[in-house]
């Protein structure tokens, strides 16, 4: 059992937690992720690691309630304990010789952003962000992003904050006017990710997208993370928990990628819709 | 006394109604079926069936006991040779080990030797009463990496010579293949569980949600947590794919996957989170026990039609017989000499956010026929052209053998694999790097449970004799 030493909302449906895991504390970079499962009948999620703390043996986790399993995590108090919890998993973010990046990050996928933007701003290396949200309301981690970036860009679909737009306008802006980057290392919804890959490819910035597939082991045993890769024209089988979860997005087959994405959306429905009832039952 | 010249049959559950719920299908022998079983033994002088069980456990000697009806007596005969009895009277493929070789079987069907070692082992696991004696420690401490066969018998081995064992899981629940692979209708997880049981007694220490290589390198496990050996059980790796067209669709599953929603996740718990598709038309590519394992779990999850593809005929299909008697008993239908060519999605271009887009709407297969016979003896299948067909079905299950997992490889320096991925080890189990052992699945790729057994016992010996020095 793993216990919640602090617990954090954000907004309104993401919560910060930090776990105490030492020896998942003790190893783990930017980049890599881990598995838990809140209880014995429940599913095996991942989520990333977001910070950690060595000497305290903690690990931080941001998530964003989508379904069943993170619905029943929100409800996991500071004191009290998960079942599971298992890391570093994934291969850890190349981030070396990177001495100019931007990073761009949408919704939750920011918190997956921040400790690559926190490492190379340690590094040195001139760090740009730029953090997409829906509206003002749900904006998480402005503060944390401000303090390790050189440049700082919010934007917000629906103008309530910042840039009036999704994140590929003012990067596209910054690459028309002649900016230039070592890399863009871009994490959130696969749809955004598309977009900035191909933003990234008209003016020919590597580009390194941080992948999110369904997982279950998380150690390369079941295959169920796997996504397909075109390289060199062929195509190539992946499995997103050892070798990933960062791709060259350049290689990545996007549409596949969202379409498995969406292999359990009707069963999940359900279940969150069960869970939900189930807490409201206990409400009453 | 005259021969009886049949096996004493194995009582099993209703193959209709076996095939809607989980329950083990075999239900094991009576007493007295069992000392009848015993009594079919001839107690031949050269006795065949014990040098062809990996493990060489003297067979005649504890069916001897049966006979007499002291069941605790075989057990502690067994014992000697086997930690998991009751795994492996379940799932040995007895045909072509242990009974295989039965003298008896050369004009009459072989003794029931896997039926019997099942009895005696539930038996005990019954029966006794004392924990095992915890033997008093050596100060010698051992780190077993992966709780499947190998590394539990490796771990049950050492501790039982006075060895402080840690076994480190990378999953929530001890076992291996046999909790997460194994369906339950096989192999009940509580027998598992019990063995399991039985090493903690022993003082083994078990901690799962400890990924090797992640959490914790094999350098770390010397240095830093002061281990003296460790052993490497960390199985097959990696589940393979046909890389053909469609592989990506949504119903598309590795066997692993399959079967870890299924059986460790216990997705056929109306209780469990984890989702899995239910119901429906599945096609399950191979023809090994991973594959029939596969089909029949669809069955039982609701699936109105399951077929076995496979590109051999039903000679050359690698799995149990007993499974496959079984599995053609509740229904799969054998499309033998099939070869799977490409998997068809259904896309609706009018509607691009049908929710049915990308989903499996069948396999497109070949079909084959059986050539001369390749270097290890087997017919290899050969396409006849123009022959394809579509299967319609909406899950396809790739169940076609698996490739070494690279975790432990890339972190642990000097430690050498042949060109398959697998771990290059000696007679003694011991790999290329000093203090450390492997065995089973990783060495060998995907074998059997008995094998990987044996794999343990033989470097917990080699372990031993190195720390003894
Ligand atoms: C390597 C990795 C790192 C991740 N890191 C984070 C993180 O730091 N914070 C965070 O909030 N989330 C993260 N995720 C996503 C997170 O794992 C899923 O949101 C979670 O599994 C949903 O579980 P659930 O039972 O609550 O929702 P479900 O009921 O399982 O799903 C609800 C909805 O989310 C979709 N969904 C499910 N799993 C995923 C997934 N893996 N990716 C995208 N959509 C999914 C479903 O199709 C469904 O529409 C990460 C995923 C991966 C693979
Ligand atoms: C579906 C299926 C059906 C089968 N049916 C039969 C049968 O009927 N008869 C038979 O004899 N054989 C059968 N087999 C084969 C048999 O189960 C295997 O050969 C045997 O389990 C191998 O044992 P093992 O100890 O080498 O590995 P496994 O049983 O695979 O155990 C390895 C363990 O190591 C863990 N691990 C992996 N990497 C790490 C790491 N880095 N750190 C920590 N832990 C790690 C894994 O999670 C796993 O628990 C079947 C296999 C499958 C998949
Ligand atoms: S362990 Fe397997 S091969 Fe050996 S006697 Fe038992 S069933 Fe036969
Ligand atoms: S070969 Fe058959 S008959 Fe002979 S000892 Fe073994 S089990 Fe008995
Ligand atoms: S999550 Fe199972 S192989 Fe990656």
């Amino acid at each position: 059992m793993y216990k919640i030493v602090s617990r954090k909302e954000l907004n309104n449906s993401v919560t910060q937690l930090e776990v105490l895991a030492p020896l998942v504390a003790n190893k783990a970079k930017p980049g890599q992720f881990i598995i838990l499962r809140v209880d014995e009948m429940g599913e095996r999620i991942p989520l990333t690691v977001a910070g950690t703390n060595p000497e305290k043996g903690t690990v931080k986790i941001i998530f964003q309630v989508v379904g069943g399993t993170t619905e029943k995590l929100n409800h996991v108090m500071e004191g009290e304990h998960i079942q599971d919890f298992v890391g570093p998993l994934g291969t850890p973010s190349e981030l070396e010789g990177l001495e100019k990046v931007c990073i761009v990050g949408g919704g939750v996928g920011c918190a997956i952003a921040l400790p690559i933007a926190e490492a190379l701003n340690e590094m040195g290396a001139h760090v740009t962000s730029i953090i997409g949200f829906r509206s003002k309301d749900i904006l998480i981690l402005e503060d944390e992003f401000k303090t390790c970036s050189d440049k700082l860009i919010v934007t917000t679909d629906d103008g309530s904050y910042g840039y009036h737009g999704n994140v590929t306008g003012p990067l596209k802006e910054m690459l028309e006017n002649g900016e230039t980057f070592d890399e863009i290392i871009t994490i959130g919804p696969l749809i955004m990710m598309k977009f900035v890959v191909a933003t990234a490819k008209q003016f020919n910035v590597p580009c390194t997208v941080s992948m999110n597939p369904i997982m279950i082991d998380g150690t390369g045993m079941c295959g169920g993370c796997r996504l397909t890769l075109n390289q060199d024209g062929k195509r190539v089988t992946k499995f997103a928990c050892v070798d990933g979860p960062d791709f060259n997005g350049y290689e990545v087959d996007f549409d596949e990628a969202m379409s498995r994405s969406r292999m359990y959306s009707d069963f999940e429905k359900h279940a969150y819709e069960e869970t939900c009832n189930l807490f409201k039952k206990e409400v009453q | 006394m005259a021969i009886i010249p049949n096996k004493n049959p194995m009582p099993v559950l209703d193959a209709k109604l076996r095939a809607t719920n989980f329950k083990e299908v075999a239900l094991g022998y009576s007493e007295e079926t069992a000392v009848a079983e015993a009594e079919r033994c001839i107690h031949c002088k050269n006795r065949p069936c014990v040098a062809a069980c990996p493990v060489n456990i003297q067979i005649p000697e504890f069916i001897e006991k049966v006979k007499e009806r002291d069941f605790e007596g075989a057990y502690q005969i067994i014992a000697k040779s086997s930690s998991l009895p009751a795994v492996c009277g379940r799932v040995c493929p007895q045909e072509t080990q242990c009974e295989g070789k039965c003298t008896l079987g050369i004009r009459f069907e072989p003794v029931g030797i896997g039926r019997l070692e099942r009895f005696v082992a539930d038996y005990h696991l019954k029966n006794a009463k004392e924990a095992p004696a915890k033997v008093e420690s050596n100060g010698k401490k051992v780190a077993v990496v992966g709780s499947g066969p190998a590394g539990l018998t490796c771990a049950g081995d050492l501790a039982k010579k006075g060895y402080e064992v840690t076994v480190y899981e990378a999953l929530h629940t001890a076992g291996g293949v046999l909790v997460y692979g194994i369906p339950e209708f096989r192999l009940p997880k509580d027998i598992v569980a019990q063995e399991v049981d039985t090493l903690k007694q022993l003082g083994v220490k078990v901690e799962t949600n400890v990924v090797i290589g992640k959490t914790l390198t094999i350098d770390e496990l010397f240095e830093e947590m002061g281990f003296d050996a460790v052993f490497i059980g960390s199985g097959a790796g990696l589940p393979n794919f046909m890389n053909i067209p469609g592989e990506g669709l949504k119903g598309v599953y590795s066997a692993n996957e399959y079967l870890t929603r299924a059986n460790l996740m216990k997705a056929y718990s109306e209780k469990a989170d984890t989702p899995i598709s239910k119901g429906g038309k599945v096609a399950v590519v191979g023809g090994g026990n991973v594959a029939m394992d596969a089909a029949r779990t669809a069955l039982r999850l609701g699936a109105e039609k399951v077929y076995i593809v496979y590109r051999r005929s039903m000679e050359e299909l690698p799995a149990r017989a007993e499974e496959v008697e079984h599995a053609i008993e509740e229904g799969i239908d054998f499309r033998l000499l099939n070869n799977p060519v490409e998997i068809l999605g259904y896309n609706n271009p009018e509607n691009p956010r049908d929710p049915k887009n990308g989903c499996v709407e069948g396999i497109k297969c070949i079909k084959m026929q059986l050539g001369e016979p390749d270097e290890n003896g087997r017919r290899r299948p050969i396409a006849i052209e123009g022959s394809e067909f579509i299967l319609d079905v909406d899950t396809v299950i790739m169940a076609i053998g698996t490739s070494p997992n690279p975790l432990i490889k890339d972190t642990t320096k000097g430690l050498e694999v042949n060109k398959w991925g697998g771990i290059i080890v000696n007679e003694e189990n011991l790999t290329s790097r000093e203090g450390v052992y492997a065995g089973g699945d990783v060495v060998t790729g995907a074998a059997t449970v008995i094998s990987a057994m044996g794999a343990g016992k033989v470097a917990a010996k080699g372990i031993d004799d190195y720390l003894s020095k």
